[in-house]
This record gives structure tokens, C-alpha cells and sequence, in this order.
């Protein structure tokens, strides 16, 4: 099994504040990787250190080194526009362009990246990325409605379609259930069982539950550090650190 | 009833309290709207019978000749502002762009004081700056110093309505967005602007009704012209400019005119005012 993702000595700073310290974690090819951890811990800023989000922030950087299979993307030679579009990202709030129909958010990735891409192969990726969203039936009779229509839940499996339309190769979630009811976030959870086959995923969420139902491997931060990292099974059932069982059972947090 | 806090009368006191505030905020409002209403109704009164179709289709007469209309000033006004958006349109969206993405920093901060310091600026001094730069060196009276005038003006306007437009759009748009693996720059375009859109336009066309209605800055630069004319480089008829020659002047005919041509200016900027609502409601009714 290969390491898709694997960070060295990541730290990402906020001007002169260290949020997120010295991280060593691998991330395994077509697994899903739940950060949890109470708020405030680094585990959105981690994750968008992943694909070079974190600096987009004024005053945040990062050091160290994130491997995608290999490569360090934060090598001065590395466009972080290439790395975005090796690992998507989908984010806590559902964001559907407001000017943009279902289709187009869809193509959103496509459509503003290359000019020359036919009317039939345009088609024929928005509906993949639905279908694969598990949207495609709800929408499939009003593509050229605003994305801004749909309902919250729907709207968040539409930034997972948008997502997926560019074709990463490594899926960035940050909390993408925070703001979704139990039956939506029941659909995105489904949707990460299906979307591991092809996809490296990583998962942010502050739902313990959601972590040990959806995910292969657990890591778990505490005010920056990396407390611990193992097959969620035996994070859950046998954390080895004191403060993780501390978490996990309720303690604190 | 546990009230004893208050007395038997109080009701009626409140209730009076309430009235006569109300009272004070409707009179308020009537003195506000009637000079309003004064100033419609009369250049409307003057302004319509003195208005026919000559007005909009003939030339000016000679001195002492009568009839005639404001042909060229009416294309005239359409071309200096026209050209005055060709140039402070782009540049004020430009710079609005920049302050909103740059918000911090020394050079932001000395451009939006700049930009507010600008709006506050009077008009007929931007007329004299225009004078200095572009009338004197070329040695005449032009559309292009016109326009450069109006411009100048309009700038500082479109910057700012700008930048608290794309304030406004979600963070987060951008971050999906460049999520996506969409560049900077397109981001700023194809996102950014694109939802602020109706928002920019209603500040553009602000602007546009604004300077339509200038007259100080355009004395010394278009200058005005009793002839045809859409040369770039020549003194050029407008509106305003024309509107003000005539009402000053002895002749009855021409102050009839002036009061025509002040009447046809106020439908053109009330027409653009219009045109705001209509941009403004659009996205509204879309969202439905």
C-alpha cells in the first residue's frame, strides 16, 4: 500500500504563531485519514497546509515538507496552482458560485482552467462528477438552475461534484458535515465509502462518531501536536495515549 | 396588575408621545420632497412646452434667428461621457480591484485616501487641472480634455463603489474557487467581479449619472460648440454646457431652450437612476 500523502516536520504559522507543530503523518493511497481533535487545534490548518490553501491566508505560512507521491509540494519550483488540482478540496460551508448554474458550478474547475473543452465533453464530466456526488438524480431535470437553489446538503454534494470534476487525485474535506443536517451528512458519509475506491481522502471533522463510521486511519491533534495516529479501530478501542482516550471518551474537549 | 411602575395616564401619554414623533418625522419628510417636487414640476412645466422635435433633430440658429435645437449637444454629452467611461471605467474597477485584494498596506491606505480625498474635490477644479494639462499644450479646446475631466471624477467613485462590492462576496468563494486549482487572476475575474457584478455596475452607472450633470469642469475643456462636431480634438457641444450658455443669455428663445435642454439632461439621468433599480433588482429575481 502506497503513501499517497506524507508530511515531514510540516509547522504552519499565523504571522508569528505556531498553530501547527512539527507534523510527521502519512496518508495511504485509497483510505480514508479522519484529523480530529477539539477546536482551535490545527486540524483545518494542517489540512490546508496540504494543498497550499494555508498561505492564500494574509500572514500565514507554512515549512516543511508535504510529499504527493514523492514530490515535496512546497518546493520553490512547484506551482501551487498544479497542486490544487491534484488535491481538491472541499470546505465546512457549502460554496456554490451564485452566479453560476448547477452545471457550471459543476464545470466551474473545467471551464475557467481550459477554453478548448468540447460542449459533449463537458457534458459527459458534469454528469460523472454528479453521479459520483450522488446528486445526479436530484438535479438532473434542472442543470441550468442557480447552484444557489438547492438546499444546503445538496449544495455541499455539489462542491464534492465540483470537486471531483478536476479529477484529483487526493480529496481535502474540511469538516464538510458541520453544517448539515443527520440525513445529508448520512448521504456524504455514503459518499466517501464509494469515493475511497479511487481516491485518497482526508476528513477533518470534530464528530467522533463520523470519524470512527468513515474512516480507515485516525489522527488525532491537540493544540498543534500530533498526539497520535493509528488505524482508527485501535485509536477508538485502544488509544495508547493518555490524552487521546481522554478525548475520545469525553473528558475533554 | 403588577404594574404599578407606571401611572393611570400613561397609555394616553405614549400613545401621544408616539403621534406627535410621527408627526414630526412625516412633516420632515415633506419639506424634504417638496423642493424636489417644486424643481420636477417646473422644469417639467418649462421645460415640456418649450420642447418639440426640432430640439432634438436641428442645429442652433444664428443669433437673433429662431427655432432650432441641441442636436449636437445631445451627441454631445453622449460623447464626452461615453469617452470619459471608456477611460474611468476600466481604471476605476481596476484600482477598486486592487484595494479590495491588497486591504492592508501602506500603498492601499494612501490610495483610498487619495480616492476619498479626490470625490471631495470640486468639480471646477478638475476642470482647471484638465485646462493645465491637456487644453493649454494642445493649444485648444477639446472632446478629449472633456472627457478627460469627467473621467477624473468618475475614477475615484468607481474605485470605491468597487471595492465594497467585491468586500462583500463570501471569503469563501475565493477559497473554493482557488481550491479548484483556478489562478489568482482568474479567480478575481471569472469569481470575484462576477458576483459583484450588479453591485459594480449600479456604481458605475452612479458615476455615469453623476458626471452627465457636470457643467464647471466641461466650461474649459469641451468648451461647447454652435456646430457639428464628434471630432476628439476640436471643442465639442454638450448639455450642460450649452444649457448654461442659453439661460444666462438676453434672448427669450434661448432661455425657453435652456429649459428644454435642462428637462431632456434630468430624464437622462433619471432614466439611468432607473436603470440602477433595474440592474439591482435583476439578481434578486434570478435567485427565485
Amino acid at each position: 500500500m502506497a503513501d499517497k500523502l506524507v508530511t515531514r516536520h510540516l509547522n504552519a504559522y499565523f504571522n508569528q504563531t505556531r498553530a501547527v507543530k512539527d507534523i510527521n503523518l502519512t496518508f495511504p493511497e485509497g483510505k480514508v485519514t479522519a484529523i480530529i481533535g477539539p477546536s482551535g487545534c490545527g486540524k483545518s490548518t494542517m489540512v490546508r497546509c496540504l494543498n497550499r490553501m494555508h498561505e492564500v491566508v494574509p500572514g500565514a505560512h507554512a515549512d516543511g515538507e508535504v510529499l504527493l507521491d514523492g514530490e515535496n509540494i512546497y518546493d520553490s519550483a512547484v506551482d501551487p496552482v498544479q497542486v490544487r488540482r491534484r488535491i481538491g478540496m472541499v470546505f465546512q460551508k457549502p460554496t456554490p458560485f451564485p452566479t453560476m448554474s448547477i452545471e457550471d458550478n459543476v464545470a466551474a474547475g473545467l471551464t475557467l482552467n481550459s477554453a478548448g473543452i468540447s460542449r459533449a465533453e463537458r457534458n459527459r464530466i458534469v454528469e460523472k462528477s454528479l453521479r459520483q456526488a450522488a446528486l445526479w438524480d436530484e438535479v438532473k431535470d434542472h442543470l441550468r438552475r442557480p447552484g444557489g437553489s438547492l438546499s444546503g446538503g445538496q449544495q455541499q454534494r455539489l462542491c464534492v461534484a465540483r470537486a471531483l470534476a478536476v479529477e484529483p487525485e487526493v480529496l481535502l474535506m474540511d469538516e464538510p458535515c458541520s453544517a448539515l443536517d443527520p440525513i445529508s451528512t448520512a448521504r456524504i458519509e455514503e459518499l466517501l465509502l464509494e469515493l475511497k475506491s479511487n481516491y485518497t481522502i482526508v476528513i477533518v471533522t470534530h464528530n467522533m462518531q463520523q470519524a470512527a463510521r468513515t474512516s480507515d486511519y485516525t489522527a488525532f491533534l491537540y493544540q498543534g501536536d500530533l498526539i497520535e495516529f493509528g488505524e482508527t479501530n485501535q485509536i477508538f478501542t485502544n488509544p495508547k495515549r493518555r490524552e487521546t482516550e481522554d478525548y475520545i471518551t469525553g473528558r475533554f474537549g | 396588575m403588577a404594574g404599578t411602575v407606571y401611572k393611570e395616564s400613561s397609555h394616553a401619554f405614549r400613545k401621544f408621545k408616539s403621534d406627535f414623533m410621527m408627526a414630526v418625522t412625516v412633516a420632515a419628510t415633506i419639506v424634504t420632497l417638496i423642493p424636489l417636487f417644486l424643481v420636477l414640476g417646473y422644469l417639467v412645466f418649462k421645460g415640456a412646452t418649450s420642447l418639440n422635435w426640432a430640439f432634438f433633430t436641428h442645429m442652433p440658429t444664428p443669433v437673433g434667428e429662431k427655432g432650432g435645437g441641441m442636436a449636437n449637444a445631445i451627441v454631445g454629452t453622449f460623447e464626452v461621457v461615453g469617452i470619459a467611461c471608456l477611460i474611468g471605467v476600466p481604471i476605476g474597477i481596476g484600482a477598486g480591484l486592487f484595494l479590495a485584494e491588497h486591504r492592508l498596506g501602506r500603498f492601499a491606505d494612501t490610495v483610498r485616501f487619495c480616492a476619498d480625498v479626490m470625490m471631495g474635490v470640486p468639480s471646477i477644479v478638475v476642470g482647471i487641472f484638465a485646462y493645465a494639462v491637456l487644453v493649454h499644450p494642445m493649444g485648444r479646446f477639446s472632446t478629449l480634455a472633456g472627457s478627460v475631466a469627467l473621467a477624473i471624477i468618475m475614477i475615484p467613485l468607481v474605485t470605491r463603489t468597487t471595492e465594497e462590492m467585491i468586500i462583500l462576496v463570501p471569503h469563501e468563494l475565493r477559497e473554493a474557487a482557488l481550491a479548484l486549482g483556478v489562478p489568482q487572476w482568474k479567480t478575481s475575474l471569472s469569481v470575484i467581479v462576477r458576483t459583484a457584478l450588479s453591485g459594480i455596475a449600479t456604481g458605475v452607472i452612479l458615476a455615469i449619472a453623476r458626471i452627465a450633470g457636470e457643467t464647471a469642469p466641461l466650461l474649459f475643456t469641451a468648451f461647447g460648440n454652435r456646430f457639428w462636431s464628434t471630432s476628439l480634438v476640436q471643442p465639442i457641444a454638450t448639455l450642460t454646457v450649452q444649457v448654461y450658455t442659453y439661460a444666462i443669455s438676453p434672448f427669450p428663445d434661448w432661455q425657453r431652450q435652456a429649459w428644454a435642454g435642462a428637462l431632456v439632461l434630468t430624464v437622462i439621468v433619471l432614466a439611468l437612476e432607473l436603470g440602477v433599480r433595474w440592474v439591482t433588482r435583476a439578481p434578486a429575481k434570478a435567485a427565485r
